[in-house]
């Protein structure tokens, strides 16, 4: 694994394993995400990524039947001792694989981590709004109706809304679970922008089905099958060749089954 | 060479197949529908003369030959709103509990079964409940209150599995996406379960009122008078209601003209079918302002 102990680890994850009920999604994870990076972890359906995140944020806590084993760090501190976990989530951004735009106005949709934290002032609102849907590129496409509804936007200004709401978080670390999936290409590249610019701020955790993706944006990139880490390592050097493990190699070429 | 299209012997016979069932399923909701509409046509042909502002502001004279039914009109009006008060934020705490806190245990099994178990139970044995709890144990005698509790907890099912279904119909992709912005459970629910679920809760609220306003069994043990010269003037005083007085006029006392009780009758439905129009309109107002 290629390590560097100089960065600042925001995530530090030793022997981490996840079941629903008798069904285990992560076996033995062992991990670090550095600060300012981002990191893409790719892999087949069913090879628990999502589950991943959802242990990242502490879903486990809303979902009986998820079950955490293992350590998880997250700016040092273990996740499972946070007294407060709605302050940990406050601090994780999140963006779904469909797009989620809440039942209210889109200026309520982003002004809605700034309310959680208890802002109150309408024009730190607004200012809070028009920042996060700007750096989302959605600002210019809403500016003139943001008293309409967020979720009748379409998919692909929904999932700009979605990240909009995620940055309102002024996350440490944002976590995007295959964005792209219901999003054209064009859309999908402007996103892509606006996480080269992000990286710069905080922490990205790229989850993606396109290994493309991965290649265009990962600083380091992991490989996830069957809930277990196959390989870890700079992006570069995988899209490289410079793999370790066969399995890998087949699956960044497509020869994958 | 383009092939023709033929209908086979096997697509002919879905076809009027097909056809067949859905005049069976339409005949079968008709079916439901006929009934409703004889009931209202007959109460509204024979029981309108009688509704004029004599009839609904004035007592009853006459040993209730004559006069009007205001007393029961406003005792069965009293009576629903005591049981909201208390029916309306009981109900719809439990439902929020049951759908969106409770874990998926047996407990919570063994609740939602005796709500089911609770519809269930014959109204008189409400009653005999309300007697002994309401009427005898809190000693709040025979009243509006006791007869409001008894229907209160006789129809809290109904308040219960409205709203919680309502609730349930929320997507869930909302709870996650606003609990991973740190969002409480309570915050989740205030902010974007329950402004969706409005619709819901209002058809457990109008359930309710028609319920109430016609149970007869549950108060007339407990609260519900024969007859009373003068109005109630505190919830613990007894009352006239409607839906006993319909029952008194039929069946009870002599000499009652014939259209007296179906006016009766079709005050009764007239104060539900208001409550069901205002709903229709307060919830079309709202899918007005808010859907996803």
């Amino acid at each position: 694994m290629v390590t560097e102990p100089s960065r600042t680890k925001v995530l530090e994850v030793r022997d981490l394993s996840i079941a629903y009920g008798a069904k285990t999604a992560i076996s033995g994870l062992h991990l670090d995400v550095f600060e300012n990076e981002i990191f893409g972890i790719i892999g087949p359906a069913n090879s628990g990524k999502t589950s991943f995140l959802r242990a990242i944020n502490r879903m486990d806590a809303f979902d009986s039947a998820m079950k955490v084993r293992g350590s998880l760090r997250f700016m040092s501190t273990e996740v499972a001792s946070w007294r407060n976990d709605y302050a940990l989530r406050r601090q994780i951004g999140v963006v779904f694989p469909l797009p989620v735009g809440l039942p209210m106005s889109i200026y309520d949709n982003v002004a809605f981590a700034a309310r959680l934290r208890g802002v109150r002032k309408k024009q730190q609102l607004d200012e809070a709004v028009e920042r996060c849907l700007t750096r989302a590129a959605l600002w210019d496409e809403v500016k003139d109706r943001l008293d309409s509804l967020g979720s009748q936007l379409s998919g692909g200004q929904q999932q700009r809304l979605t990240i909009a709401r995620a940055l309102s978080q002024e996350p440490t670390l944002l976590m995007l679970d295959e964005f792209s999936i219901a999003v054209d290409p064009v859309t999908t590249m402007r996103i892509e922008d606006v996480l080269k610019e992000l990286k710069q701020e905080m922490t990205i955790i790229l989850v993606t089905n396109l290994v493309q993706q991965a290649e265009r944006l990962a600083d380091r990139t992991a490989f996830f099958l069957n809930g277990e880490l196959v390989e870890i390592g700079e992006t570069e050097h995988l899209f490289n060749g410079q793999t370790k493990d066969q399995r890998t190699t087949d699956y960044l070429e497509g020869r994958f089954g | 060479m383009t092939a023709r299209f033929a209908a086979t012997a096997l697509n002919l016979s879905n076809y009027r197949a097909e056809k067949r069932y859905r005049l069976m399923l339409f005949s079968m909701t008709a079916m439901l529908v006929l009934p409703v509409l004889i009931i209202l046509s007959i109460l509204v042909i024979r029981g309108a003369p009688m509704i004029s502002f004599e009839f609904l502001f004035e007592f009853p004279r006459a040993g209730m030959t004559e006069g009007g039914i205001y007393p029961a009109l406003l005792g069965t009006i009293f009576i629903v709103l005591v049981d909201l008060v208390f029916a309306m934020p009981i109900g719809v705490a439990a439902a929020i509990y049951l759908s969106e806190y409770a874990p998926d245990n047996w407990l919570t099994r063994a609740i939602n079964l005796a709500i089911i178990n609770l519809a269930g139970v014959p109204s008189i044995v409400h009653a005999l409940f309300g007697v002994g709890a309401f009427v005898i144990f809190f000693q709040f005698g025979t009243s509006i209150l006791a007869a409001a509790l008894t229907v209160a907890i006789m129809t809290l099912p109904l308040v219960i599995v409205a709203t919680r279904e309502s609730l349930q119909a929320v997507p869930h992709a909302f709870r996650e996406a606003c609990w991973s912005m740190g969002a409480t459970r309570w915050q989740t629910i205030f902010t974007v379960i329950l402004p969706n679920a409005i619709s819901g809760i209002l058809t457990g609220l109008i359930l309710e009122v028609s319920r109430t306003a016609g149970e007869t069994a549950p108060i007339m043990f407990t609260g519900a008078a024969f007859f009373l010269p003068f109005l109630p003037e505190s919830v613990f005083d007894q009352t006239m209601a409607l839906s006993l007085h319909l029952f008194v006029v039929s069946t009870q006392v002599p000499n009652v003209p014939e259209a007296l009780p179906f006016g009766v009758a079709l005050v009764l439905i007239g104060i539900v079918l208001i409550m069901n129009a205002l709903s229709i309109v307060f919830r079309s107002y709202l899918r007005g302002k808010k859907k996803w």
